[in-house]
């Protein structure tokens, strides 16, 4: 360890724009934490991001920092590693910037294998626009774009980067500290591009719509209805029934497939 | 010393950012623009320079831009279509003066139209394409050997201006074939590099802030939200909002005389062509033919900022004639700033102007 993670705090810029209850602080933490254990150089680590909630995080961390345009933040990311690959690049983004409208560069960055660490915050809905529906809302939550209840099955962002390429795939969530820093440290140290999936409460947007109106209740929610990898794979085998209304999380892959940006030595 | 070769002008332009010391290539092929990044694809590797083929061009436009904040002189090069979709990342790039050079090797609109066949038909849409007020540089090559000079130039004014420059070339230019003299170095100008204790916004007297690369220890955010001069977002601040957009207009318009790239031939002329591109070789050329006419020529390499003073040179001036291959854009441009008639010629549909259609259209003058 480096130091402290206060170090990597942007301090001149808080207090921060996120609402009270909000899942990102808890993400943007773990993150640091990782970062700091693993004694990365702050002035050689640059975040990027595009646009939404989540994507302000770099805002409020203390190095080099690109705040781009929605849903291209992978797109600037591969430009600074191609060109640089000695930086160590981290992406923020969330649900909607990087499956919606980003949707595109996530799988062609995870197909690269490009050498870096993005973490996606899904929150299940909109945040920064109020509270539209995203690729990932529920089927049946309400949002203000699917008032009677979204009908779209969702994406499961965690495989699909599986199925695109990249190297490390996992998800955990805000209630989930723990794991979920370790989980984003052994993406870092893991060559290629490591995929973190961190569900986060969203009491604003999503909780309010979606009798989840307390924090709490979300984060009871996340506690309850996650489900191990491995023990849902288990339960599988053995024929037991997985209740339907269980998210996984856990890691999905960890591999050494050729990657892009790589130093060379 | 210098050498003397036969090239395309998409190679040429390729060369032209080879020698520039572009190192960041990103793009996404389309005719008739790809040779361009086919050269690079062949030559920058070998260079230990960075070529990627990106999955589109908002990521070919997004990829250059990150690459541009390691200190990377980067580029990309599209046609029509692909343009389009730049535009959203354009504006990023001015808001957060980023330099950067993005080719269009114009061709027959609008949609997917005509790949194959050129034109000039995205003149308004780099100026005025991209949301919010801007100003942007605009060259425009009528040469191969322009289309090698202007790419050089492109990096440079990119780099000294902090912004994005274009070199709004078209098919024809673009896959010509020409001689072409090329030197054995080219002039390069530095970007302006941030001094310690200055912020990685605040405006130097030419009101351009030094850049900070990315590294070196500035921990700059880099927002396309309106920022203050640290870079932090301040959105709902009118003064800071208006200061900031004022001053990246700026610039650049208050430069434009300083870097308008132009010929001006026969000032006391009564008939006045005003050429960027394929139009100023039809020009050239009716001026040999007709040698006992007096015919007046501005043939601007840079058409934006557009330097409206230039016409003020010709006194005598009756007419401006302006042929372009799109149906008046800049002609336009023209008629804005001046009380002497302006003649479009229009002409789409992917051949270059004639000199017999030149003579025609400044027949009513002579
Ligand atoms: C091209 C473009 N389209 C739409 C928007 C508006 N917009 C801003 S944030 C956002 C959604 C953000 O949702 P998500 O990525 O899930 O992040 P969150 O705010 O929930 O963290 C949208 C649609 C935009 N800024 N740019
Ligand atoms: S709207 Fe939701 S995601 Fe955005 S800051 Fe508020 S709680 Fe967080």
């Amino acid at each position: 360890m480096t130091g402290d993670v206060s170090d990597w705090y942007r301090h001149d810029r808080m207090p921060h724009i996120f609402c009270t209850g909000c899942g990102n602080g808890t993400v943007i933490n773990c993150t640091l934490n990782a970062v700091n254990e693993m004694g990365w150089d702050i002035d050689n680590t640059i975040f990027v991001s595009g646009i939404g909630c989540s994507s302000r995080s770099p805002g409020y961390i203390v190095t080099d920092s690109l705040h781009t345009t929605h849903g291209r933040a992978l797109a600037f990311a591969t430009g600074v590693k191609m060109a640089k690959p000695e930086f160590n690049v981290v992406v923020f983004t969330g649900d909607g910037d990087l499956s919606a409208i980003g949707g595109n560069h996530f799988i062609h960055a995870c197909r690269r294998n490009i050498n870096m660490t993005v973490v996606c915050m899904n929150n299940m809905i909109y945040g920064m626009t109020g509270g539209q529906g995203s690729p990932c809302t529920p089927v049946g939550a309400i949002s203000t774009t699917t008032p009677y209840g979204a009908r779209e099955p969702v994406f499961d962002l965690a495989e699909l980067a599986v199925a695109a390429g990249a190297n490390y795939s996992a998800r955990w969530t805000s209630y989930h500290v723990k794991e979920l820093t370790k989980a984003i440290k052994t993406g870092m140290e893991t060559t290629g591009l490591s995929f973190i999936e961190a569900m986060t409460q969203c009491p604003t947007s999503f909780g309010r719509r979606n009798k989840q109106r307390k924090v709490t209740d979300m984060i009871d929610h996340m506690r309850t209805h996650s489900i191990l990898l491995s023990k849902k794979r288990r339960m599988e085998e053995s024929g037991e029934k997985v209740p339907d209304d269980l998210f996984t999380v856990g890691e999905f892959v960890r591999r050494y497939r050729p990657a892009l940006g790589v130093v060379e030595e | 010393m210098s050498r003397i070769e036969f090239m395309q002008g998409n190679i040429a332009c390729a060369e032209g950012a080879l020698a520039a010391g572009c190192s960041f290539f990103g793009g996404y092929p389309i005719t008739p623009s790809t040779e361009i990044a086919e050269h690079m694809a062949k030559k920058l590797p070998k260079l230990g320079r960075t070529f990627i083929q990106m999955e589109d061009e908002i990521a070919s436009i997004s990829a250059i831009i990150g690459a541009s904040w390691t200190g990377a002189r980067a580029m990309t090069a599209t046609s029509g279509p692909g343009f389009s979709l730049m535009m959203e990342n354009l504006g990023y790039a001015i808001m957060t003066e980023t330099p950067c050079v993005i080719v269009n090797i114009q061709r027959g609109g609008p949609s997917t139209g005509q790949p194959t066949m050129s034109a000039q038909g995205d003149m308004m849409q780099c100026r005025f394409g991209s949301h919010g007020d801007i100003s942007i540089i605009a060259l425009t090559p009528s040469s191969v050997q322009e289309m090698y000079e202007l790419t050089v130039k492109a990096f440079n004014l990119a780099d000294r201006f902090r912004c994005p420059v274009f070199v709004m070339s078209d098919e024809t230019i673009g896959h010509m074939r020409e001689r072409i003299t090329i030197p054995d170095e080219v002039e390069i100008t530095q970007r302006k590099p941030l001094l310690k204790g200055r912020l990685p916004f605040e405006p130097e007297d030419d009101m351009i802030p030094g850049f900070p690369v990315f590294g070196e220890g500035h921990r700059v955010h880099v927002t396309g939200l309106t920022h203050d001069m640290r870079g932090y977002p301040d959105t709902t601040n009118h003064e800071t909002h208006a200061t900031l957009v004022k001053r990246l207009v700026n610039k650049i318009e208050s430069k434009k005389y300083e870097i308008a790239d132009y010929d001006l031939v026969n000032p006391e002329a009564e008939v006045v062509f005003v050429t960027y591109g394929p139009a100023t070789r039809t020009v050239r050329q009716l001026m040999k033919n007709r040698s006992d006419l007096k015919i007046g020529h501005l043939n601007l390499r840079m058409v934006w900022p557009f330097p409206e003073k230039l016409l003020y040179e010709f006194e005598n001036a009756k007419a401006f004639i302006v042929p372009e291959m799109n149906l008046g854009q800049i002609s336009r441009e023209v008629e804005r700033h001046t009380d002497v008639r302006v003649v479009s010629v229009p002409k789409i549909g992917g051949e270059i102007h004639t000199t017999e259609e030149l003579l025609k259209a400044m027949e009513d003058f002579i």
